[in-house]
C-alpha cells in the first residue's frame, strides 16, 4: 500500500472506541478528548468506564508529534538553506590565508560520513526493532547509532583543531567563519542528537517513556536522518565540489 | 485541575471553592502544580486560553511602551531643531519602537486571538501541545523583558528593526544595545516557531467531527497561513542573528567589508524573513474583519473560498517578493526588474479580499457596532497603505521614495491602518466571549474615532513629507530645509505630531474601556452578536474545558445554521430563526459529556523559558551565566520529558462519596 | 466495553472500526521495507558515496559538478524516502517537508543569483 491521501472527515460521529492501547507521546501531546455517543431519544449512555484507554483520535488519522515533528524538520530546511548559502557566497573568500582545497582531507572527511551514513541505517534497525517490541535489538542499534554519532563528532573535533593548525581559525576569514558556522550548528544538531539517543536509551531502559515507544524512537529516528541528509549535502558542497 | 468528571446525573456547575489536588510523587524532582486559584494558576497554566489572555495583557503593555518611544520621536520632530532627543538616543528610540511594536505588541496581540479563539473555533478543548503553548509565551515574555533592560544597561539598539549590518557591527554600534536585540529576538523567535508548529498540528489534527477544512472558519484559516510563514521564516531571521551575533561577539567577519564581505548577505537574510513577516502581521487582522463584517452585516462571507484562496496565495507569493526592500541597494536591473513584477502580482490576491469584503457587507443589514467600525475602518486605511504600496513596486519611483518618510506613511498605513485596526475590532468583538461582559459601544465609538482621526492625521502627512524630501531615521531636520509654500515640512510635521497625540488619546480611550467595563458592566450573555462560528456555543467566559460536548459540525457557520433554518425555496435562502444562542447551548448542557480529560498544569514551560534569558545575559556578560542557563535548559528538558502530560490517576483523593463513577477533587480550604 | 454503533462489525484489538469519511491511516507503521532492504540500501548508499568520493578526484570539466549534485541528491532522497519512511508514509508529511526545502531551494538559489554566484 503506498500514500494513502487525505481525505477530510466528513460528517460522522466520532468513533467510540479505537482499540488503541494507553498511549500517549512523551511530549505535551494529550487530549484525550472521549465523547459518550448519545441515543437518539436524548438519553446518556454512560457505562461508567474510564475510557482514559483511547488514544487520541486525530482529524487527520496521523499522530500529532509525527505532524509536528515533520513540520520542525521543514523549518530546519530554512535554516541549513541559510547556512549554506552563506558559506557557498563565501567559501573562496580566504585573502591571503589557506583556502579550502588545501585543508581538506578528504579520505578522513569520507571516514567520517561513512560512520554518520551507517548512522542512519543502525537507526532505522532501532526503529525496527522497536516496532517489534524487540527490546534488546533496540537497544543495541540505539547504542550503535549513538557510538556512530559520537565517531563522527570525534571526526569533526579532530578535523577542525588540524585545521586550525594549519591556518584556518574562526575569525580568520570569510571562509573561516562560515566554515565553521556551519559544520558547528551540524555538530552541534548531531550532539544533540546523541543526547537525545542516550536520554531514549536510559528511559527506556528505566521504562519510564510514556505512550508509543515505538513511535518516540521513530521521532528521534527521524530527527537523526535528518542530520544525516543534512551532512550528505554539507560533504558534497563543502569538501567533493571544487572551490 | 486534571480530571473533570461529573456525577452522571447532576448538571454541570461552575465556581466552587478553591479546589487543590493531592500532589503526586512524580519521576522528576519537582511536583505538579495543582492551585487552580491564584498568581501559581497562572504561572504553570496550560489552559490555551489563560495563555491567550496572557499573552494579550503583556501585548498590550508593550503597545503602551512602544507609543511612548513614538511620541518622543514625533515630540522631537513637531518642531525644526528639536531637543527633545539626540542623535543617539533617537537612533534607539526609533530602533526600539519598531521592534516592539512588530515583534512585542502585533505578533503577541494575534498569538492571543489565535491562542484563545483558535481551539474555540475548531471545536477542540485544548492546542495539540499545551505545555509547548505556555512554553511559548513565557519565553515570549522574558524575551521581550530581556529587549527592553537594554534602556537601563548601556541604551537600546540603535540601528534600526531591520539593523543592517555592517552598521549594526561592533565598530559602528558599540553600546550592547544590538547585543540585547539579538539575543532577545532570538529568544521570541523560539516562541514563535514552537508556537507555529503548536497550531498547525491543532488545525490539522484536532477539528471536531464534521470540520473540514473548508467549514473552518476565516480567522482559523489565516490563522493557520501565518503559522505556516512564521515556520518558514523565523528560521532565516535566526540565521541572520545568529551571523551577526558572531560577528559582534566572537570575532567572525561575515560583514567585515575590509575581508570581502558582502553587506547585501545580511539584507537578504534579513528581508527574507521580513517580508513574510508583514503577511504575517495582517494576515490574523484580515481573518478577524472576515469574521466580523459578516456578522455586522448579517449575512455570511462572499466568497469564502475565494478568501481562503487569496489567503493562501497572499501567504505563497510573498515569499518571491522580499528584494523589493533592497532596490536601492545595487542589485542591477535585472534582479529589481523581477522582483518589481513579482511585487505588482501579490496586489492581485489582497485586492480579491478587499472585493469579497465589500460585497459582504453590500446589500447587507449593517449595524455599526465599535467591532464593525474597526473592520470597515481596516478596509480602507489598508486600501490606503496598498495603494502607496504599489507605487512603491514601480522601482524607479521607489528609488525617489526610499528612505524617505513616505515609505514610513506606506508602512503605518497598512500596519496601523490593516494590523492594529483589525486586532481592535477583535478586541471589540471577542471582549465579551473572553471576560464575559461587553466593551462599552459609547466610550468604543471615541476610542474609534480618536484612533481613525489620529492615525490620519499623523502618517497622512507623512506622504507629502516623504516626497518632499525629508529622509527616514534623522533625528533632526532644520528651519532652512523645511521649503515654504503648501507643502512645507513645517506644518505637516507639526501636523503630524499633533496627530500623535489624538491617536494616543484614542489608545487611552481603549484602556477607559476596559477600566470602565471591568468595574461597572453587567455580565454579558453567550451569543451577545448573534454570530455564527463555534466559539460561541460556550458560555461567556468559556468553562475551562470549553465545550459541554464536543460539537458535531455539518456546515461552514455551523452555529448560524444551528439557529437559522433556511425556509426558502428553490435557490432563494430565506433564513428564520428557529432557537437562539442560549437554546443551543443549552441543547449541549443537556448532552454534556460526562468524563473531560484536561492537561495539567506544569512547572517545566516557565522554568525552561527561563534558561534562556540567563543564556543570554551570559554571552554579553560572563560565560558562567550561559553554563548555569543550560543547566538549568537540561533540567528542565529532563523534567518535561519524563513528566506525564496528563497528571496520573494518583493525583487524586478517594471520592468523598465513596462511589466509583463519581469522582470528586479533594477540596481543601 | 464499547458501544457498537454497527452491530456487523467485529472489532479486534488491531483494527480500528471506520465510521464512513473518517480518515484511516495511522503514520504508515505497517508498510515499509524489511530490515534486509534497509542494509542493501544503505550498501548502495555507501557505493554511491565512494563514487561520489572517486568523482570528485577525477578531471571531467564541466561535467563533474552535475554529477556530483545529481549523486547528492540521490542519496538525498534515498534517506528521505526509505530510511525517514516518508515514501510509505502518509501524503501530508511528504508535502509539508518538501514546501520547506523547496521554499529554502528557491530563496537561497534566487539570492545567490542576485550575488552572481553562478557566473
Amino acid at each position: 500500500m503506498s500514500d494513502t491521501t487525505i481525505t477530510d472527515p466528513g460528517v460522522s460521529e466520532p468513533d467510540p472506541d479505537d482499540g488503541a492501547t494507553l498511549d500517549e507521546a512523551t511530549d505535551g501531546t494529550t487530549l484525550v478528548d472521549e465523547v459518550i455517543p448519545t441515543a437518539t431519544d436524548g438519553s446518556r449512555s454512560d457505562d461508567g468506564l474510564d475510557h482514559l484507554g483511547l488514544a487520541h483520535h486525530t482529524s487527520t488519522g496521523l499522530s500529532n508529534t509525527k505532524l509536528g515533528m515533520w513540520l520542525f524538520l521543514g523549518s530546519e530546511c530554512l535554516m541549513f538553506g541559510g547556512l549554506i548559502a552563506t558559506y557557498m557566497l563565501y567559501r573562496n573568500r580566504q585573502g591571503d590565508a589557506i583556502g579550502p582545497d588545501q585543508l581538506w582531507d578528504i579520505p578522513f572527511t569520507s571516514a567520517s560520513s561513512f560512520c554518520l551514513l551507517m548512522s542512519s541505517l543502525t537507526m532505522v534497525l532501532a526503529v525496527s526493532a522497536a516496532k517489534r517490541h524487540d527490546d534488546r535489538n533496540t537497544r543495541l542499534w540505539l547504542i550503535t547509532t549513538a557510538s556512530l554519532g559520537g565517531l563522527f563528532v570525534a571526526g569533526q573535533v579532530y578535523e577542525f583543531t588540524t585545521f586550525y593548525r594549519e591556518g584556518l581559525g574562526y575569525t580568520t576569514s570569510l571562509f573561516g567563519s562560515s566554515f565553521y558556522t556551519l559544520t558547528g550548528f551540524h555538530g552541534v544538531h548531531v550532539s544533540v542528537g546523541i543526547m537525545m539517543l542516550m536520554a531514549l536509551m536510559f528511559m527506556l531502559s528505566r521504562n519510564k517513556v510514556a505512550g508509543d515507544k515505538a513511535e518516540t524512537v521513530e521521532m528521534i529516528g527521524l530527527y537523526w536522518h535528518f542530520v544525516d541528509i543534512v551532512w550528505i549535502i554539507i560533504f558534497t558542497l563543502v569538501y567533493l565540489i571544487p572551490a | 485541575m486534571a480530571i473533570i468528571e461529573r456525577p452522571v446525573d447532576a448538571p454541570a456547575t461552575d465556581g466552587g471553592p478553591a479546589v487543590v489536588a493531592t500532589p503526586s510523587s512524580s519521576f522528576g524532582y519537582l511536583r505538579r502544580p495543582v492551585q487552580t486559584k491564584g498568581w501559581r494558576s497562572w504561572a504553570f497554566s496550560v489552559d490555551h486560553k489563560k495563555i491567550g489572555i496572557m499573552y494579550g495583557v503583556t501585548a498590550m503593555v508593550f503597545f503602551i511602551v512602544g507609543g511612548l518611544e513614538a511620541s518622543l520621536i514625533r515630540a522631537q520632530l513637531a518642531r525644526p531643531e528639536g531637543h527633545i532627543l539626540s542623535a543617539d538616543k533617537y537612533n534607539q528610540m526609533f530602533t526600539m519602537h519598531a521592534t516592539t511594536m512588530v515583534f512585542l505588541f502585533v505578533m503577541p496581540m494575534a498569538a492571543a486571538f489565535a491562542n484563545y479563539m483558535i481551539p474555540l473555533q475548531i471545536g477542540a478543548r485544548d492546542v495539540a501541545f499545551p505545555r509547548l503553548n505556555a512554553f511559548s509565551f513565557w519565553t515570549f515574555l522574558f524575551g521581550g523583558i530581556f529587549i527592553n533592560t537594554s534602556w537601563f544597561l548601556g541604551g537600546g539598539a540603535d540601528g534600526g528593526w531591520f539593523m543592517y549590518a555592517p552598521n549594526s557591527t561592533t565598530p559602528f554600534s558599540p553600546s550592547d544595545g544590538v547585543n540585547f536585540w539579538t539575543l532577545g529576538l532570538l529568544i521570541t523567535g523560539v516562541a514563535s516557531l514552537a508556537g507555529a508548529v503548536n497550531l498547525i498540528v491543532t488545525v490539522l489534527n484536532m477539528r471536531a467531527p464534521g470540520m473540514t477544512m473548508m467549514r473552518m472558519p476565516i480567522f482559523t484559516w489565516m490563522g493557520l497561513v501565518t503559522q505556516f510563514l512564521l515556520l518558514f521564516a523565523m528560521p532565516v531571521i535566526t540565521v541572520a542573528l545568529f551571523l551577526l551575533l558572531f560577528q559582534r561577539n566572537y570575532g567572525a567577519t561575515f560583514f567585515s567589508v575590509q575581508d570581502g564581505a558582502d553587506p547585501l548577505l545580511w539584507q537578504h537574510l534579513f528581508w527574507i524573513f521580513g517580508h513574510p513577516e508583514v503577511y504575517i502581521i495582517v494576515l490574523p487582522a484580515f481573518g478577524i474583519v472576515s469574521e466580523v463584517l459578516p456578522v455586522f452585516s448579517r449575512k455570511p462571507l462572499f466568497g469564502y473560498p475565494f478568501v481562503v484562496f487569496s489567503g493562501a496565495a497572499i501567504g505563497f507569493l510573498g515569499w518571491g517578493v522580499w528584494a523589493h526592500h533592497m532596490f536601492a541597494s545595487g542589485l542591477g536591473p535585472i534582479s529589481v526588474s523581477v522582483f518589481a513584477v513579482a511585487t505588482m502580482a501579490i496586489a492581485i490576491p489582497t485586492g480579491v479580499k478587499i472585493i469579497n469584503w465589500t460585497l459582504t457587507m453590500w446589500g447587507g443589514k449593517l449595524y455599526f457596532s465599535t467591532a464593525m467600525l474597526f473592520a470597515i475602518g481596516l478596509i480602507i486605511e489598508f486600501t490606503i497603505g496598498g495603494l502607496s504600496g504599489v507605487t512603491h513596486s514601480v522601482a524607479p519611483s521607489d528609488t525617489q521614495q526610499t528612505d524617505t518618510y513616505y515609505i514610513v506613511a506606506h508602512f503605518h498605513y497598512v500596519i496601523f491602518g490593516g494590523g492594529v485596526l483589525g486586532l481592535f475590532a477583535g478586541m471589540y468583538y471577542w471582549w465579551p466571549k473572553v471576560f464575559g461582559k461587553l466593551l462599552s459601544e459609547t466610550i468604543g465609538k471615541w476610542n474609534f474615532w480618536f484612533m481613525i482621526v489620529g492615525m490620519n492625521m499623523t502618517f497622512g502627512p507623512m506622504h507629502i513629507l516623504g516626497l518632499q524630501g525629508q529622509p527616514r531615521r534623522m533625528y533632526i531636520w532644520t528651519e532652512q530645509r523645511a521649503g515654504e509654500g503648501f507643502f512645507n515640512l513645517a506644518f505637516w510635521n507639526l501636523v503630524s505630531s499633533i496627530g500623535t497625540v489624538v491617536l494616543v488619546t484614542g489608545v487611552f480611550l481603549f484602556l477607559v474601556n476596559v477600566w470602565h467595563t471591568t468595574r461597572k458592566a453587567p455580565p454579558a450573555p453567550a451569543d451577545p452578536w448573534d454570530a455564527r462560528s463555534l466559539e460561541w456555543i460556550t458560555s461567556s467566559p468559556p468553562k475551562e474545558y470549553n465545550f459541554e460536548r464536543t460539537p458535531t459540525v455539518h456546515a461552514l457557520d455551523e452555529f448560524f445554521h444551528r439557529k437559522y433554518e433556511d425556509v426558502g425555496t428553490g435557490d432563494q435562502h430565506e433564513y428564520k430563526k428557529v432557537a437562539t444562542g442560549e437554546d443551543v447551548i443549552a441543547e449541549e448542557v443537556a448532552h454534556a459529556d460526562a468524563h473531560i480529560h484536561l492537561p495539567s498544569p506544569s512547572y517545566w514551560p516557565i522554568m525552561l523559558a527561563l534558561a534562556l534569558p540567563i543564556m543570554a545575559y551570559g554571552v554579553i556578560y560572563h560565560t558562567l551565566l550561559i553554563v548555569a542557563g543550560a543547566a538549568l535548559l537540561i533540567g528542565s528538558v529532563f523534567g518535561w520529558a519524563l513528566e506525564p502530560s496528563t497528571a496520573p490517576e494518583s493525583d487524586f483523593d478517594p471520592p468523598s462519596d465513596g462511589g466509583e463513577t463519581s469522582k470528586e477533587l479533594a477540596v481543601h480550604v | 466495553m464499547t458501544i457498537d454503533t454497527s452491530p456487523a462489525e467485529a472489532h479486534d484489538s488491531s483494527h480500528h472500526s471506520s465510521p464512513p469519511g473518517t480518515i484511516h491511516t495511522e503514520g504508515g507503521t505497517h508498510e515499509g521495507a524489511s530490515d534486509f532492504t534497509y542494509v542493501k540500501i544503505a550498501l548502495a548508499l555507501m557505493v554511491l558515496t565512494g563514487a561520489e568520493i572517486a568523482v570528485s578526484y577525477m578531471d571531467i570539466g564541466k561535467a563533474q559538478v552535475p554529477l556530483l549534485l545529481v549523486m547528492m541528491a540521490v542519496k538525498f532522497f534515498t534517506v528521505v524516502l526509505y530510511f525517514m519512511h516518508l515514501k510509505y508514509d502518509n501524503v501530508l508529511f511528504k508535502r509539508l517537508f518538501y514546501s520547506g526545502l523547496f521554499l529554502a531551494l528557491f530563496v537561497y538559489i534566487v539570492a545567490l543569483l542576485t550575488f552572481h554566484f553562478f557566473e
